[in-house]
């Protein structure tokens, strides 16, 4: 019995060593040096412990603007993002023709790279000068609109072009665990329903999506954190002064004042990381009760 | 509700594209089945049953022909307007709901002046629930069900909207040997309690021959013969017929009709009228053998298997089609065996006689 339990740990051991360095050991220095206040890089010293770091990160209007962006972007994307894709899912199940082509197309994006990506988006939506207008521009000009600088222009055109780019990049995972999700609802239930009776509305609502609420949920949870570890779309669309652009977010933060010009503040970038964490780790659980109730395993 | 079946076809597109044409699920059907009777729709794997049920249930469309509910044409009626319940060989329950709710799920579809309190519909739910003796289980999932008490809850969902008619694909196949028996009589009371016509599809013929009042024996799409099971198998239409029923199975002799006698062999063992013809199939029911001393059929002895009630003779003839054939004689008719021979007489009403290439019954 004794051999057996340490056995078990020896074998045990791989996983808990590279989890402990490299995921337990970082986040208790982050925790530590979120509350160590004026820490110098240079020296290793610091002044005090407490809540400073987190007070000046709190009142640090880039770092406000940066929480507004990233709430933005997951209050809009998180929903809009999941329910397209369920929109095309059930679009993509109901057809024959086609199909498998279809779902190529609609997962192209996934295998694409982000960077690559933004830069397209760019090109798509500039307004640079007169002579060199993107193709969205074109088009809201051929409908007698005025050119919009989405790229340089107001708040809210930028914060649309950001959202439609991350809503574009992360459907099609949603897509896939869907249209796979859907396909395994058996024929039966719904031949069952039919022959009771039952309308279409019923029928998605009494049981696709009751027998897909698992996977939903598990979009739902991964887009949350997704969208609030969002970083590298906004500088692949915007560059990397995000401040500048008004277009930062709290991960672009974190890795602002860590290394841009100017940084050099781990104290400040992991109070930050924190906050992040307290936030990702609240919503969580707020979303883990929720499903308790209307998730069916 | 009686129901009408008139030169139903139904033809799939083949899934061999290079061959191309289509597969013929069920070819011209024609009949009848009575008003408030279990009937039985038997046939090999693959002989169109499902398909047979599933254009009655609506859920799928006949190529060809119509389908008459009483009077009424429903060939164009969709599926929800057929009022037929349908139980699925795996039930498909909605395992996310409970008992109860499943039960009242197709009450819940009705709309307008049919809708119904939910009070009134828990009362249905619980009137049929007592019916298959399920209300102890309304409030439990069906993953927390055994399979016997699924299907209990499969043909409570079934019957609670009052059907005109109560489909059931393959019922007992997902059960134990022990609960089929007690399931399938179960189906029996159920049906003489409500008085629905009820339809079930099985390729067990003991299933279909146990409890129906009327079987249909199908085979590759094609009804081979309709009635009372005693019926059936007494007076089987061709050879497919009188193979598929009865265990064991029945006995095929190769033969020939000469001089108004049926022979196996050198033997002759039945008189006819029936004109002369060269080779036929002589098909012997496993108790149409009656072992006497100097019987008219002889044959060497192989063994002999003890049941109690019945024994089992088995013995080798070179006309058989088999190694062997089995002969099941009551034990008080047992003469002594003892040698390499035994010699029988047969029952004239348990043995049929076929043409060997169409399978149509001459005697």
């Amino acid at each position: 019995m004794k051999l057996n339990k340490s056995k078990g740990w020896l074998y045990l051991l791989p996983a808990l060593i590279t989890l402990g360095a490299f995921l337990v050991y970082p986040l208790i220095d982050v925790f530590i040096y979120s509350f160590q206040e004026d820490f110098m890089t240079a020296s290793q010293e610091y002044t005090g412990i407490g809540f400073g770091n987190f007070s000046y990160v709190l009142k640090d209007p880039d770092f406000l603007q940066a929480l507004q962006n990233t709430l933005i972007l997951v209050c809009i994307t998180v929903p809009l993002s999941t329910g397209i894709a369920l929109l095309i899912s059930l679009g993509l199940s109901s057809i024959k023709r086609l199909r498998g082509l279809f779902q190529t197309l609609y997962f192209l994006p996934y295998v694409c790279n982000t960077l690559a990506l933004g830069m397209v988006f760019m090109l798509l939506f500039n307004k640079t000068s007169d002579a060199n207008v993107g193709f969205i521009n074109n088009i809201i000009e051929a409908f007698g609109g005025t050119a919009i600088d989405f790229i340089n222009g107001p708040y809210w055109a930028k914060m649309f072009v950001l959202c439609f780019y991350t809503i574009w990049v992360v459907m099609p995972f949603k897509v896939l665990i869907l249209t796979s999700s859907i396909a395994s609802v058996k024929d039966d239930y719904y031949n069952a329903a039919k022959v009771d009776g039952t309308s279409k509305w019923r029928m998605f609502r009494k049981i696709t999506l009751p027998m897909i609420s698992p996977s939903m949920f598990y979009l739902i949870i991964t887009g949350f954190i997704g969208a609030f570890k969002a970083y590298s779309d906004a500088v692949s669309i915007f560059g990397s002064n995000l401040n500048a652009s008004g277009m930062n977010t709290i991960v672009g933060y974190v890795y602002d004042m860590l290394y841009s010009e100017g940084g050099g503040y781990p104290s400040y970038a992991s109070a930050a990381a924190i906050i992040l964490f307290i936030i990702v780790l609240t919503i969580t659980c707020i979303n883990l009760i929720i499903s308790k109730k209307h998730v069916h395993y | 509700m009686k129901v009408v079946f008139e030169n139903l076809t139904k033809a799939y597109p083949s899934r061999d594209k290079k061959k191309g044409g289509e597969v013929i699920a069920v070819n011209n059907f024609s009949f009848e089945i009575p008003d408030g009777k279990l009937i039985g729709l038997l046939g090999p794997s693959g002989c169109g049953k499902s398909t047979t049920l599933h254009l009655l249930s609506g859920l799928q469309k006949p190529t060809n022909g119509r389908i008459y509910f009483g009077e009424d044409d429903v060939t164009d009626v969709p599926a929800e307007n057929r009022g037929v319940g349908l139980v699925f060989q795996n039930y498909a329950l909605y395992p996310h709901l409970t008992v109860m709710e499943n039960i009242i799920f197709p009450l819940q579809n009705r709309k307008g002046k049919d809708k119904l309190k939910k009070e009134e519909m828990h009362e249905m739910a619980r009137e049929t629930a007592k019916l298959v003796q399920i209300e102890e289980l309304l409030y439990r999932k069906p993953n927390e069900l055994s399979g016997g008490q699924q299907q209990r809850v499969a043909i409570a969902r079934a019957l609670v909207k009052k059907p005109s008619i109560l489909l059931l694909d393959e019922p007992l196949s997902n059960l134990d040997a022990r609960l089929r028996l007690q399931t399938r009589e179960e189906i029996k009371r159920i049906q003489e309690q409500t008085k629905v016509t009820t339809i079930f599809v099985t390729h067990d013929q003991e299933e279909a021959m146990s409890i129906s009042d009327l079987i249909i024996v199908m085979k590759d799409g094609v009804v081979h013969q309709i009635g009372a099971p005693q019926e059936v198998y007494d007076n089987p239409n061709n050879l497919f017929v009188a193979t598929f029923l009865g265990t064991p199975p029945i006995n095929l002799f190769k033969g020939k009709i000469e001089n108004n006698k049926v022979y196996i062999g050198d033997n002759a063992i039945l008189n006819t009228n029936v004109e002369d013809v060269s080779e036929v199939t002589v098909a012997i029911r496993p108790e149409g053998f009656l072992p006497v001393e100097n019987g008219s059929f002889s044959c060497n002895l192989q063994r002999v298997e003890v049941m109690g009630r019945d024994i089992s003779v088995i013995a080798e003839h070179e006309c058989c089609e088999k190694p062997s054939f089995r002969a099941i004689v009551r034990s008080e008719n047992l003469i002594s065996l003892n040698g390499n021979t035994v010699s029988f007489d047969v029952l004239p009403h348990k043995v049929f006689v076929f043409n060997p290439n169409t399978g149509d019954r001459i005697i």
